[in-house]
């Protein structure tokens, strides 16, 4: 791990919504449960899990725009102190910024030059603005359009441009890459990887571990709503470098590694089992995965299995 | 103790709302002679004592009439209700079913039926059959059903769409089938909350469409009639004539409103969460 | 631009067979009734004294005999031409009626029809702004009392605080009774006017207000509201770069569908404060089976509304980019 000073540290996080049960019952839905990120400067961590793990909801937490009825637990820390709604407020858009998935998040009435100033139209902004589109080689003209009239290729480039109006520190990328073609994520990818290197915290979040590999420092894996592993990218090098069942899972679900697969879903939030929630697909499940299991320290990694080693 | 949450609210609703039904109907019917009684020795008494709603120029209970005219126009609500919602449960089911020239006739009529105000058009129908019950019902129930057939024709269109529908299709099962089986159970649901929030609807319709002369002769105290007369007598101050038949209307529509729309939002499936 | 003009074309002939089946429905519903517009009228005992040849000459003009088809096109030839016929009840040419009572209606409806949409808009704005919050329920309370009440009966209610109670507004009618149509002022006419047009604006903005907040809450939950949060907009921005102009293109829409409603309840209001509307003048020709009155009124109606949506489609088509620099929609 890097000597560099840790920007965001996320400690033993949960969400859960309430919800309705059968009949006249609400319960609390536990979205979210014993979650750990850390990030430092100039450092990629990528979130990796399949769809329905909870990721999205991770990117929500950190800017504090959860939906009223999600309750939180667990320590949010940025940059040292604890992240509270008011610091939140504050830092959201300028120095934490979030790259969403495509341009169904930019309002489709408004012009795409305005729409990445927030409206405002003074002439920083606009310098600023300008100076952001030159280095992503888009014409200015393409300030003048309106969300739907730009091009598959100007798409990501104006997404990305919208995190460069504030000072990023930490930038958010949530899925920013679906159903795109592997030229097309490379370079995507690399404006992130770029903004890491300028020294800001990447997080980014994906259901993708190919890409993830390829330009993220480390990888935090995602299950059921739960961080079962943090790994060094190099430990994606060999199998029994990994620590946890599920990462070697999806480590030999890599094209390269011959496309197996394990049988059986992720659990929904509701039937979640007790203790591990990767037990049941598991075959070095024993009782005490049952139990309470702590997040441990691991061959320079961490792991949420008392059988890693 | 546990906290009132929505389920059980709609529930309480629904319940109060059928029973209020149920009371003002037998009351009506019960009160429906004695609603006619006049006796001028009671005659213009202002609310208070025996006649909580207070008597008219005649002499009548007015409590009595109201209640027997509520009872009224709550049955012609339902009627039209129901007729209006099966209407719309059909056309709707066939815009949806029948191919793109049904599709188009229909979605036309629709334009068509919300392109004249719906006063004028109860007054056109209302004229149609003569004046009198059948043209009140018959107007009410051709001019509440276009809504709903839109919501029941997009449904299903969805459904259509829904794979388990088209594995059906493959399988050979027979249009009829799939409609029957698979699509009513999926239909019911909105059938229900659309004839539930059209009720109310149907009943203002009814009393102002009575309100202004046309349909039932004046010896049957709808709510509209009563409250037509009562103008007459506004100016000498007999507000009580007025205010509470209409009140009680206002609460009748209230109630299914609400108990319509919650029911509404609890079987949307986006409203799990509130 | 090509695209827009085909699009406004497509909708103008839409419109006018709109109105023309409109004609065709209302013209088969008072032909099928079991009425007879000249035995009510002209009645029973008038027919035994006039002549013969008068009798025939009426009957003529009536198309008695004749097939309805060819009744209706008839009548939808002249009404074409500008002749909508002669009011059985008034006895003058019906354009020139409902050209007088249009007048009157016009002022009531127009006042109703923009302070409805002012006030409706701002109020579903700040009700959507905050799902579940005091401001919305308030708003949502009073908008769904509203929408229950009928139109007549809120009518009634006014009329009793403020005309009886109170003694500050006249009863109704649109002029003072017994002063001559020369002495009466515009003080007069505006206050004749108030309590219609409260009435008709109160109810006309419960039903603005409920949409207008449901597109609210729809936009306060979309992405891109989502998004410009996530850049730290505040509810202020977010209002005022996305809310605003999101909400306008339906709020528009909304404000011209909205031009039935005010119709319908102006038939109610005028009716109950003895205005004489166009509404009133629907009334009394439906109860006084003056079919060529009745028939004028509802084709005029029916080319108020769908002009209303005809303009809403066409201003649509200016305001959303989509459209304008030829997007998706058609």
């Amino acid at each position: 791990m890097t000597d560099k000073k840790i920007i965001l540290d996320i400690r033993n996080f949960s969400v859960s919504f309430e919800q309705y049960d059968k009949g006249f019952s609400r319960t609390g839905l536990p979205v979210i449960r014993n979650l750990d990120v850390t990030i430092h400067e100039g450092e990629m961590v990528a979130v990796v899990g399949s769809s329905g793990s909870g990721k999205s909801l991770l990117a929500h937490e950190i800017l504090g725009i959860l939906p009223y009825n999600a309750t939180m637990g667990g320590e949010l820390l940025y940059d040292g102190e604890i992240l509270t709604k008011e610091r939140q407020k504050a830092l959201r858009g300028n120095e934490i910024v979030l790259v969403p998935q495509s341009t169904a998040f930019l309002d489709p009435l408004m012009k795409i030059g305005p729409q990445i100033r927030k409206g405002k139209k003074d002439r920083a902004s606009r310098e600023k603005l300008n100076e952001i589109f030159q280095g992503y080689h888009l014409k200015e003209e393409v300030q003048n359009l309106y969300p739907f009239e730009l091009s598959g290729g100007m798409n990501r480039r104006v997404l990305v441009s919208t995190a460069l109006m504030g000072n990023p520190r930490l930038v958010i990328a949530d899925e920013p890459t679906p159903g795109l073609h592997m030229d097309m994520v490379r370079r995507v990818m690399s404006h992130f990887r770029e903004l890491a290197d300028r020294g800001a915290g990447v997080l980014l979040i994906t259901h993708d571990l190919e890409q993830a590999l390829e330009v993220a420092d480390r990888v935090v894996v995602f299950y059921a709503g739960t961080t079962v592993e943090d790994a060094d990218v190099s430990d994606f090098g060999s199998e029994e470098m990994l620590r946890h069942p599920y990462s070697r899972a999806l480590f030999r679900a890599l094209p390269q590694n011959g496309f197996q697969f394990i049988k059986g879903t992720q659990p929904y939030v509701k039937e979640l089992p007790e203790g591990c929630p990767f037990g049941p697909r598991c075959e070095q499940c024993i009782e005490a995965c049952k139990g309470e299991i702590p997040y441990r320290e691991v061959r320079g990694g961490r792991v949420r299995c008392i059988c890693a080693k | 103790m546990r906290r009132i949450n929505g389920r059980m609210m709609t529930a309480a609703l629904l319940g109060a709302a059928v029973l209020f039904l149920f009371v003002i109907t037998v009351a009506g019917h019960m009160y429906a002679e004695e609603a006619l009684v006049t006796d001028f020795s009671r005659k213009d008494l202002s609310p208070g004592g025996a006649y909580i709603f207070g008597t008219d120029w005649l002499g009548r209970d007015m409590f009595i009439r109201t209640l027997t005219g509520l009872s009224m126009s709550i049955q012609i609500g339902i009627l039209a209700a129901c007729v209006s919602s099966v209407l719309a449960l059909i056309l709707g089911v066939l815009a949806a079913t029948m191919g793109k020239t049904a599709d188009a006739l229909i979605t036309w009529v629709i334009d068509l039926v919300m392109g004249i105000p719906h006063i004028l058009l109860l007054i056109l129908i209302s004229y149609a059959f003569g004046k009198g019950f059948k043209g009140v019902v018959v107007g009410v129930a051709l001019t509440h059903w276009t809504s709903l057939a839109r919501v029941i024709r997009g449904e299903v269109l969805q459904l259509k769409e829904a794979l388990y529908i088209r594995a059906a299709q493959k399988l050979g099962m027979s249009q009829l089938k799939i409609a029957w089986k698979h699509m009513l159970p999926h239909l019911f649901p909105q059938f229900l909350v659309g004839l539930i929030l059209t009720f109310p609807h149907a009943i203002l319709h009814e009393a102002s469409i009575t309100f202004l002369g046309f349909g039932l002769p004046p010896e049957q105290p709808a709510i509209g009639i009563i409250l037509s007369e009562s103008m007459k007598y506004l100016a000498m101050g007999r507000w009580w004539l007025a205010l509470f038949p209409g009140l009680l209307l206002v609460f009748t529509v209230v109630l299914f409103d609400v108990a319509g729309e919650s029911l509404r939002k609890l079987l949307d499936p986006g409203s799990t969460h509130k | 631009m090509k695209e827009y003009f085909v699009f406004i074309g497509k909708h103008t002939i839409r419109m006018l067979l709109l109105v023309f089946f409109v004609s065709a429905a209302a013209f088969t519903l008072v032909s099928v009734s079991p009425i007879d517009p000249l035995q009510a009228n002209v009645g029973q005992a008038a027919m035994g004294s006039m002549s013969q040849e008068q009798i025939a000459k009426l009957q003529a003009y009536w198309g008695v005999g004749e097939p309805p088809l060819h009744r209706f096109f008839s009548w939808a030839g002249d009404f074409f031409r500008g002749d909508m016929g002669v009011s059985l009840l008034y006895r003058q040419p019906v354009s020139r009626v409902i050209g007088v009572k249009l007048v009157n209606s016009l002022w009531l409806m127009a006042i109703a029809w923009l302070l409805s949409g002012m006030i409706g808009f701002v109020l579903g704005i700040l009700a959507g702004l905050k799902e579940g919050s005091f401001v919305d329920r308030l708003v949502k309370g009073y908008s769904l009392l509203i929408a229950s009440t009928p139109a007549f009966w809120l009518a009634l209610v006014l009329l009793m605080i403020f005309a009886v109670w109170l003694k500050v507004l006249p009863i109704g009618l649109s002029v003072p009774i017994g002063v001559e149509t020369g002495a009466v002022t515009v003080m007069d006419r505006i206050r004749h006017a108030i309590l219609p047009a409260a009435t008709l604006s109160i109810t006309g903005i419960a039903n603005i207000t409920l949409h207008t907040r449901e597109k609210m809450i729809e936009i306060m939950e979309s992405d891109y509201v989502l998004f410009a949060r996530a850049r730290g907009e505040s509810t202020w921005s977010i209002v005022k770069n996305h809310a605003l102009r999101n909400v306008a293109l339906p709020a528009m829409t909304l404000q011209f569908a909205s031009i039935s409603e005010i119709f319908g309840g102006s038939v109610l209001v005028e009716q109950t404060f003895s205005y004489p509307g166009l509404g009133q003048a629907a009334v009394t020709a439906g109860l006084g089976s003056d079919v060529p009155l009745l028939l004028g009124i509802t084709v005029i109606s029916a080319l108020f509304v769908f002009g209303g949506n005809l303009i809403a489609n066409i201003l649509y088509g200016v305001i959303d980019p989509r459209i304008r620099r030829g997007g998706a929609r058609t």
